[in-house]
């Protein structure tokens, strides 16, 4: 579904993303793993297109993104740090996403009725907390139902009822068929809610496999302990 | 675009800041018009401030406002909509809300108190250069990070334009005096869009006797309609060439 190849990018001379490739398919969820600064935000927002790629394609459903900026209607995107326009009102939000996308027919209201979001619909965006902007960003990034999900740090600032309900949730859309690209550093939510895991550091993917797989490989039963057998014994690139 | 362009809009409207500057322009059009009896010394005052503070507000609102809806143009980006439309949609919804301020604050109460055919031009070169001047804040404001210095190279876009440009070309003209260079100083003139509003706008109200011989040159080549045609035409270029950059800036930006 979303095929990368010669992944390149520098911020100056940082160079973020070397030579990334990557495929990810339907049906799968995976886990991006790796250090601070080691690429994950920097991968998930080039295949939205928020960061333009020095060298290197990405396809999304066989079609490039470069030119392109109907495949977003295919993904459901919730960013690490959710910022909105200051002075505007949670339902303001909502109801903007939606008149500007007013020719989908799907819309997805589950997590805005499980998150209780209607009864806050008031409030403006720079009285949240961070845990609600969590929830306003979960809630659309699943709104249109898309077949795509691209969930950064989803858990982080969210308290354990909503942490459940999200999960609950990515299970649900899961057995759609659905793919879903996660990352985290909580490795137990990895654990449960992820299929594949790729693993990054300073910029290079080290590891794109199932986690069974890995498990096997190392020898450990928790997602948290493989992962930090790999870091410890600095894999090299497996996949091409 | 359009759907953009309403929410742009509205947050616009809602910061207030325009009706500030309408309000502002409406004050000072009709105290300069009850001060003199003249209309036409009106008139000339009211050109000297209009080419300082239409730019002026123009790049400071402009950029501002560009960097306060960085957080919007984030939330879009993910959305199926494509950077261009974005942009279009913030550059047509900030020139419009400053166009209309200004049609309201000067060219309402002009037309009603001194119609002529100067202050015609004059309306219509106060649109053109905040046109001009929006176009150049939101070139300043993609090519730059953060907001200090998107307001900072903003701001001297402002002040080269309306102050060091003109001390330049004083200078060429005073240092090359003994040459002919009417021509040369009418093609630099035309690379300051403040300066060809200005001289379109001194020649219609008839006051090139007061440039001298160079204004006598001006008069015989602005005066005539190829030259008013001229200086317009480079005034949509002033528009049309920065904005065609930031957007292609725009288009390769990591957000």
């Amino acid at each position: 579904m979303i095929t990368i190849s010669d992944l390149n990018k520098h911020f100056g001379r940082l160079e973020v993303l070397h030579s990334i490739h990557a495929r990810f398919e339907a049906g799968q969820s995976y886990a991006v793993v790796g250090p601070n600064g080691s690429g994950k935000t920097t991968l998930i927002k080039s295949i939205l297109g928020m960061v333009v790629p020095d060298r290197g394609t990405i396809e999304v459903e066989g079609k490039s993104i470069i030119n392109n900026s109907a495949y977003r209607k295919r993904i459901g995107y919730m960013p690490q740090i959710g910022r909105y326009p200051e002075q505007m009102k949670i339902g303001q939000i909502i109801s903007m996403i939606r008149d500007l996308r007013s020719d989908e027919t799907q819309i997805d209201e589950d997590l805005i009725r499980e998150f209780k979001l209607d009864q806050l619909k008031d409030k403006r965006m720079h009285t949240l907390s961070g845990g609600t902007r969590q929830k306003v960003s979960a809630s659309l990034a699943f709104l249109f139902n898309p077949p795509i999900l691209i969930l950064d740090e989803p858990t982080a600032g969210l308290d354990p009822v909503a942490v459940e309900i999200l999960k609950e949730k990515i299970h649900s859309e899961k057995s759609k068929n659905k793919l879903f690209l996660i990352t985290s550093h909580i490795m137990s939510d990895l654990d449960e809610l992820s299929s594949h895991l790729v693993y990054l550091e300073d910029g290079k993917m080290l590891f794109n496999d199932a986690i069974d797989t890995l498990k096997k490989e190392t020898g450990e039963i928790k997602l948290g302990k493989a992962v930090a057998t790999i870091m410890k014994r600095n894999l090299k690139a497996t996949y091409e | 675009m359009s759907k953009i362009a309403k929410y742009v809009l509205y947050d616009i409207v809602r910061s207030r800041f325009i009706l500030f500057y309408t309000v502002f322009l409406l004050v000072v059009t009709f105290s300069m018009y009850s001060l003199d009896t003249d209309p036409g010394k009106s008139t000339l005052s009211l050109l000297n401030i209009i080419l300082l503070v239409v730019p002026l507000v123009s790049v400071i609102f402009t950029t501002t406002h560009f960097f306060n809806s960085y957080e919007f143009i984030e939330l879009l980006l993910s959305q199926p909509v494509t950077r261009r439309t974005i942009f279009l949609a913030e550059f047509f919804s900030v020139a419009s809300a400053l166009a209309l301020s200004f049609l309201i604050g000067v060219a309402f109460p002009m037309l009603l108190l001194a119609y002529s055919e100067a202050t015609l031009f004059l309306i219509l070169s106060g649109l053109l250069l905040t046109l001009v001047f929006v176009s150049l804040a939101f070139l300043a404001s993609v090519i730059t990070r953060d907001k200090a210095k998107g307001i900072g190279m903003a701001l001297l876009f402002w002040i080269y334009f309306t102050l060091i440009y003109d001390g330049l070309i004083l200078y060429i003209v005073y240092s090359f005096s003994d040459y002919p260079i009417e021509k040369i100083t009418l093609l630099l003139s035309s690379l300051n869009p403040v300066d060809l509003a200005r001289i379109v706008i001194l020649l219609k109200l008839d006051l090139s006797a007061l440039m001298g011989y160079t204004g006598a040159f001006y008069k015989s080549f602005f005066g005539s309609n190829l030259g008013i045609i001229y200086s317009f035409l480079f005034l949509l270029v002033w528009i049309g060439a920065p904005l065609l950059i930031a957007l292609r800036k725009f288009a390769r930006k990591d957000i």
